[in-house]
């Protein structure tokens, strides 16, 4: 019951919300007929599809390279092609704006890099997961019947990975259409998208009613996306008997060469943006220093120069977003848990709730974030000044990922060894306890990870529902990286290292408690 | 006329196939005896242009074949489990090899309806490959391969796996085929009754240590 009132007052509300501000409103056709909002409807798709495009045609090489191929640290690879997905949106967007040259920042090319940067991964994962499986003596089948390799690629292979293709493009155009931190930081004003727009108009420029109705549009827009993905998918499924992964070792020293230079490509690809970014952050100006890193630990942050704006307190953004974090952290533990019990409880009906807790994934961040500030800003729910709005956002989008991590442990749970619990004297309470919360406390220690690290990276909805002095450290950093100075760079720099650290040491801890399992 | 001349083939060392050599002339059936793991399967491959051998050669009516893509062969291969494609119905499967040698739509539909017709399937075009039984399987397998008229078709043990009603009738129904077609053909079998129903002539491999 607790989970549902939590997603029934902060999600479900807050939506209901916004669609009345809209209902009420006279700005629908205000907002519909001002010319912005085509020019920003059309960017945001463009630069999606676009992001998409090139995001799965550079992914289908290391996917290929990791699916078929056996060479010596394969493992390795595999794991770091993971890593820029995982990393907080406003530390790839400060890694890129390290490494690509000035006059490529603030336009939509940065945009797209940094987006199949971020979304490789997926097509990794999901076109790898296929192509490890498809039977060798297809190709084979192929090349008997007069097929060159290219026509074997074309005719076969691709059609055969379509499923996974049109999966992982649907996925990377979800992210990129509703990409918030790596468009705010490196489109400039001059490429707003609609989550950026959002942003813009609810806090920069006091417009809610614009605000509403685009985040209106954006809901309606990702409602219909997701209905035809998966309408996609089920429609390019291709029956199948799978072959078991069986991958080739390179033979001829053509083979050797063509691996070996897909895996170092691989590598730089994935390394060479955060390795620009620890460079950076300690080399203010044109030599090495620690500076940055000083300004990061020093209490008295950056001095205040005329016309630089209020200095970025690091130290204090550094324990707000700790403390956020622990209460995110806390809140997704105790809610997740108590869902996965519900849901695993009600087996049959327990899916109304699964899938409710997994809306908010399926709703922008800058969206869920305006939705909680509209709605609990007025008596009897003036939360707005309350400091645990922030982490009770962050739990919104966490809370859906414990339950993911926790749930399968416990459907595998056969019912019998509760019997065999009660014909050992054990009460149902007892039961539960001696079963149950022992099975779930590495999953739930998992998703506690996950949902930690998900909060010391938010972005979006943190942007919207924060106060002056209390800002995170994703915050901090957007805002140091819109400093001139050397000191101010190099300590962006170094807080976003900072943060990808921590993040990595997190989604590794949670991947452990995972396997651990026993899965 | 299919000359293999001297093979060698070694898997980490270990000899797999050891100076073989014989031929098969044009319009020949010929089965290939020999054990499970004499290195049937792998000579396939070699002939087929799949997989290289370390040393010795397979010649084409007279021509070297070393360094001919597999594409490029025209030597056909019917595989043991079918491996039809299963995003193709029956007619893209025929078609296929139809398609990459560049045939107009037209002669694609002449030639999968002539060629279902040949296997005793017709009317099986729009099917999908996943709804087939068994023995229908292997005679799209058949017509697939047979559809682009390849110099050699190769064939591994296509009829393993069916139950022995069935087996007794393909068996019969493929050498028929072959005659009629005037196909050459290499058959791989570990049946020696299998073989002399359907092969002119029997070639055994000697067993491996």
């Amino acid at each position: 019951m607790p989970p549902l009132v939590f997603l029934a007052v902060f999600y479900v509300w807050p939506v209901v919300t916004l669609l009345a501000e809209v209902v009420r409103g006279s700005t629908v056709a205000d907002t519909i007929g001002r010319p912005g909002l085509g020019r920003v409807l059309w960017f945001t798709t463009w630069q999606a599809a676009l992001s998409t495009v090139a995001t799965v045609v550079v992914g289908l090489a290391p996917a290929y390279l990791l699916a078929r191929w056996r060479f010596p640290g394969r493992r390795a690879l595999a794991a770091v092609v993971v890593v820029p997905f995982l990393l907080p949106t406003v530390v790839v967007g400060a890694a890129f704006t390290r490494l690509l040259p000035d006059r490529l920042l603030g336009t939509a090319t940065a945009i797209v890099v940094a987006h199949v940067y971020f979304n490789v991964s997926v097509v990794v994962r999901l076109v790898g997961t296929l192509w490890e499986q498809l039977p060798d003596d297809l190709w084979a089948a192929a090349r008997t019947l007069g097929a060159s390799p290219w026509q074997t690629m074309r005719h076969v292979t691709l059609p055969l990975l379509r499923p996974a293709i049109v999966a992982s493009a649907t996925v990377t155009f979800l992210f990129t259409f509703t990409s918030f931190g790596v468009v705010q930081i490196l489109g400039g004003a001059a490429n707003p998208t609609l989550e950026v727009e959002i942003a813009r108009r609810a806090t920069g420029l006091g417009d809610i009613g614009g605000a509403a109705v685009l985040s209106v549009v954006q809901l309606l827009v990702l409602g219909v996306l997701v209905a035809a993905s998966t309408w996609a998918q089920r429609r390019a499924a291709v029956p199948m008997a799978v072959a078991r992964a069986r991958r080739r070792r390179a033979r001829s020293p053509q083979e050797r060469v063509s691996v070996t230079l897909l895996a170092l490509a691989t590598a730089l690809f994935t390394v060479v943006p955060i390795a620009a970014l620890v460079v950076s952050s300690l080399r203010p100006g044109a030599h090495w220093s620690l500076a940055g890193w000083r300004a990061v630990f020093g209490s008295a942050g950056t001095p205040a120069r005329p016309g630089a704006g209020a200095p970025v307190d690091t130290w204090t953004a550094l324990t707000t977003s700790l403390r956020y974090a622990l209460a995110a952290t806390v809140l997704s533990v105790v809610i997740g848990g108590l869902a996965t019990a519900a849901i695993g409880a009600a087996r049959r009906r327990g899916r109304l709730l699964d899938v409710g807790l997994t809306l908010p994934l399926g709703t922008s961040a800058v969206t869920i974030g305006f939705g909680m500030l509209i709605t609990f800003d007025h008596a009897p729910v003036d939360w707005r000044a309350s400091w645990w709005l922030v982490p009770l956002g962050h739990a919104l989008v966490a809370v859906p990922f414990v339950v993911r991590a926790a749930l399968p442990v416990l459907r595998a749970r056969p019912d019998t060894w509760l019997d065999a619990a009660a014909t050992l004297g054990a009460s149902p309470a007892r039961a539960w306890w001696e079963v149950d919360a022992r099975l779930l406390l590495r999953p739930l220690a998992a998703g506690a990870s996950l949902a930690a690290a998900i909060s010391l990276g938010e972005f979006g909805a943190t942007t919207l529902l924060s106060r002056t002095g209390h800002e995170t450290l994703p915050l901090a950093i957007a805002r140091l990286l819109g400093r001139t100075g050397d000191v101010p760079r190099a300590q962006a720099d170094a807080l976003a290292v900072l943060l990808a650290a921590a993040t990595m040491v997190l989604m590794f801890a949670a991947e452990r408690n995972r396997d651990a399992v026993g899965r | 006329m299919l000359s293999v001349v001297d093979l060698c083939v070694a898997f980490e060392g270990r000899p797999v196939l050891d100076h073989v050599s014989f031929d098969v002339a044009t319009g020949e059936v010929v089965a290939l005896l020999g054990p499970s793991g004499s290195g049937k399967t792998t000579l396939l491959r070699v002939i087929a242009g799949l997989q290289s051998a370390d040393s010795g050669t397979v010649l084409l009516d007279g021509h070297r074949l070393d360094g001919v893509p597999a594409h490029r062969r025209s030597i056909g291969l019917v595989f043991q489990d079918e491996q039809l494609f299963p995003h193709l119905d029956v007619r893209g499967n025929v078609a296929f090899g139809l398609r990459m040698a560049g045939r107009t739509r037209h002669e694609q539909a002449t030639r999968v309806g002539e060629l279902l017709a040949l296997v005793g399937l017709p009317g099986f075009a729009d099917r999908r490959v996943t709804s087939l039984s068994g023995g229908e399987a292997k005679r799209v397998a058949l017509a697939r391969s047979l559809a682009p008229a390849p110099a050699v078709l190769l064939l591994d043990e296509p009829l393993t796996g069916l139950d022995p009603d069935l087996h007794d009738r393909l068996a019969a129904d493929l050498a028929a085929l072959l005659r009629r077609t005037g196909t050459t053909a290499l058959m791989v079998t570990h049946d020696l009754a299998e073989a002399a129903i359907i092969a002119d002539r029997t070639v055994t491999l000697p067993t491996r240590p």
